[in-house]
């Protein structure tokens, strides 16, 4: 795609470019942006090409992708913030999907070590010890066994870090693309521990990966027993290799870097291991110097994903306010939008199912006549958690922090329909 | 809207207290027959495993059990001094991590930083953040050098962390470390690390009664995104797999 013969700032040709799909070029403002390539001969009274010629056959394509004109719709990533792809992270395009499920090849990645390509025939889980008996399981083993099919939310403990000091990254794909929600299959970790038995003084489980990271986090053994899973499975197919094939650690509501993938190891122990991901690596610095460490619930989080400056609005009248929330305390039980930076406040509507520790999307319908807005939204949790204000959280956390920002996020829709991440008073 | 919501909080309250009242005692009292009945289930045996999987030999754990606690468990057997390790760090180290661990390029920085983490920019390295020997043992051990993992000896390991401790000024030239002196190591913020007490310094998040209407004087815009201007331009949106 080339961009040639833009005039408009750097930022605004991304917008064009990511909001509508098209060759942005010559282009005057988004909400025209989509007139720009019609084919007038496709259009009625004429009868398009497609209603004469014959398609394509079955197995063209023997795993589907895309259209061909949704290639805009891809995760993202931000080449100054990481030395290498390896070590690095992409996001989740939000702006451009509905609905509560990410599709698989559009869920953010993060690894430490690249990808692991782990031949399932080749894969082992290992469970040792505080147990009774040490055992060792291959991916047909796993599959054996009874299983769940659970929604959940995964947000890394790092999404919006970049947004501590301020308003930097203009899209909710880099301040917000670091979660996704699937629907996994797989084995309760209750039930694989028993084949194994637990030890009384057992409390604590290290988890580690088959990467080249061997990505180890520490997770109390209550947790695991209450209800992480070993899937193996999103969104009815095999884990995708970026999301850790063969399988993978659920920790619902929890951090998503102790959602170990490629997942090769469980280890029980009477304390906490301290590895360098829990301790140099996702533990929250404070403004005084200390960290609070183990803070492994993701707080109740919301995000409007439409209007947003990747995707601003395109005509005046009848707009619909769409977003997603999500608590890691349980399920979100209401979500509130503001157009005017938080000063006045109205309940959203929540469309489809609402689940422990999954997203919910909501809508707010209303009418946009070109006046300035300052979108908000803020969702509240069953626990009665309601998400705070980036000042608030601030006033608490300090600016050094990097993970757990929750704050409520803000965008000035322009009267053209442009939309900006801001923050405001 | 908000009186009405006021009224409907009250009453639903009231609801919650009356059925926590109220269902206290039979749900008690229907615990014990329910565990039984489950227990008199053809199934339920006393072992629930499922007899899947094998036994994991001493052999097979050995391979792949590389973690290190902070107490010392797990650490291997040898040991490496801060002059051996100079050798391997400049080898298989400096190259990302620097000369100095001050960083080469944009890789992380593995020296420095003392007595910035209080500060508005902190530096957090090995030194100035790290809280246990352990955890860059236990670290080193699994994933570094990046690229090449676990394909240090555990002579070789103990060195070049001997070394990185060294240039971070917690060890002195002569230092040798080893299972037994692992202990004996501190680490400057070994005390910086507490507990999640969100629930308790965060409590006022929790609020039943969240502001709806003129809740702050009108909101004006303090900060903007695109004056940084750092987001990411559309090379990469136009990118076709
Ligand atoms: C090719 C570049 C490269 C080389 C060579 C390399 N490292 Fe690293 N190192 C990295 C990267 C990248 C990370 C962060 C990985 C991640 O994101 O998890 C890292 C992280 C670390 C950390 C953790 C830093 C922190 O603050 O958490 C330590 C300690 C470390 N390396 C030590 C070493 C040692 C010792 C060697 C030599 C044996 C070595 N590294 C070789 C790239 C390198």
């Amino acid at each position: 795609m080339s961009d040639t013969n833009v005039s408009a700032s750097p930022s605004r040709r991304r917008f064009l470019a990511t909001a509508s799909g098209l060759v942005a070029a010559g282009v005057a403002s988004p909400v025209l942006a989509q007139d720009a390539k019609i084919d007038a001969k496709a259009l009625p009274p004429n009868v398009a090409d497609w209603s004469k010629a014959l398609g394509e056959g079955v197995v063209a394509h023997p795993y589907g992708s895309p259209s061909k004109f949704e290639k805009h719709v891809i995760r993202r990533d931000v080449e100054w913030l990481t030395a290498s792809r390896e070590s690095s992270v992409s996001f989740t395009p939000l702006h451009e999907l509905d609905g509560i499920i990410t599709p698989n090849g559009l869920c953010f990645e993060r690894h430490h070590s690249g990808v692991a390509e782990v031949a399932p025939q080749d894969y082992r889980l290992m469970i040792h010890g505080l147990v009774e008996r040490p055992m060792i399981f291959t991916f047909d083993d796993l599959k054996r066994f009874p299983r769940v099919n659970r929604i959940y939310f995964l947000e890394c403990a790092a999404n919006s870090g970049m947004e501590w000091r301020g308003a930097q990254l203009n899209g909710c794909q880099y301040t917000h693309g670091m979660v996704h929600c699937v629907e996994y299959t797989g084995v309760p970790l209750k039930v694989l521990l028993a084949e194994s038995g637990i030890k009384p003084s057992a409390k604590w489980v290290l988890a580690e990966g088959a990467d080249a990271a061997a990505m180890t986090r520490s997770i109390p053994l209550s947790k695991i027993l209450d209800d992480c899973l070993v899937a193996y499975r999103m969104n009815g197919e095999m884990l995708r290799p970026e999301n850790g094939y063969p399988a993978r650690l659920v920790v619902p509501g929890w951090e998503g870097n102790m959602w170990v993938k490629w997942l090769r190891r469980l280890k029980l122990g009477d304390e906490p291991w301290e590895t360098r991901e829990e301790t140099s690596k996702y533990t929250d610095l404070l403004a005084d110097g200390k960290a609070r460490k183990h803070t492994f619930v993701m707080d109740a989080k919301s995000i409007i994903t439409s209007p947003s400056p990747q995707a601003p609005i395109k005509g005046k009248g009848f707009t619909v306010i769409s977003g997603l929330a999500w608590s890691g305390r349980g399920k979100v039980k209401r979500v509130d939008v503001s157009v005017d930076g938080g000063r006045n406040w109205r309940e959203a509507t929540i469309d489809g199912l609402v689940l422990d520790k999954a997203c919910v999307r909501f809508y707010a319908q209303t009418q946009w006549n070109g006046e300035p807005w300052l979108l908000q939204s803020r969702v509240i949790d069953e626990t009665g958690y309601v998400q705070p204000s980036k000042d608030d959280l601030r006033k608490i956390r300090g600016v050094n922090s990097i993970y757990h920002n929750n704050g409520i996020q803000t965008y000035a829709v322009k009267p053209d329909g442009e939309v900006e991440n801001v923050e405001v008073s | 809207m908000s009186k009405y919501r006021n009224i409907a909080f009250a009453a639903a309250a009231v609801l919650l207290l009356g059925c926590a009242g109220a269902s206290a005692q039979p749900a008690k009292q229907t615990a014990k027959p329910a565990a039984k009945a489950e227990a008199a289930k053809p199934d339920a045996k006393p072992d629930a495993r499922l007899h899947i999987g094998q036994p994991a030999t001493a052999q097979q754990i050995a391979g792949w059990d590389i973690d290190i606690r902070p107490d010392g468990q797990g650490a291997p057997p040898g040991q490496g001094s801060v002059k051996q390790g100079e050798e391997i760090y400049m080898a298989k180290c400096a190259a990302c991590h620097g000369e100095f661990g001050e960083s080469a390029g944009r890789w992380p920085q593995l020296s420095g930083g003392a007595g910035s983490i209080a500060s508005p920019d902190p530096v957090k390295t090995v030194g100035s953040y790290f809280g246990s020997v352990s955890t860059v043992l236990d670290y080193v051990r699994r994933a570094m050098p990046f690229g090449d993992a676990q394909s240090l000896t555990n002579d070789e390991l103990y060195a070049v962390v001997a070394y990185v401790l060294n240039l971070n000024d917690v060890v002195d030239d002569k230092f040798v470390l080893s299972k037994d002196t692992l202990a004996k190591v501190k680490m400057p913020n070994a005390g910086g690390f507490f507990e999640d007490d969100r629930e308790t310094a965060e409590k006022s998040f929790w609020n039943p009664k969240p502001c709806m209407s003129n809740c702050k004087p009108e909101a004006t815009i303090t900060g903007r995104a695109r004056v940084i201007d750092v987001t990411p331009e559309d090379k990469s949106a136009g990118k076709v797999e």
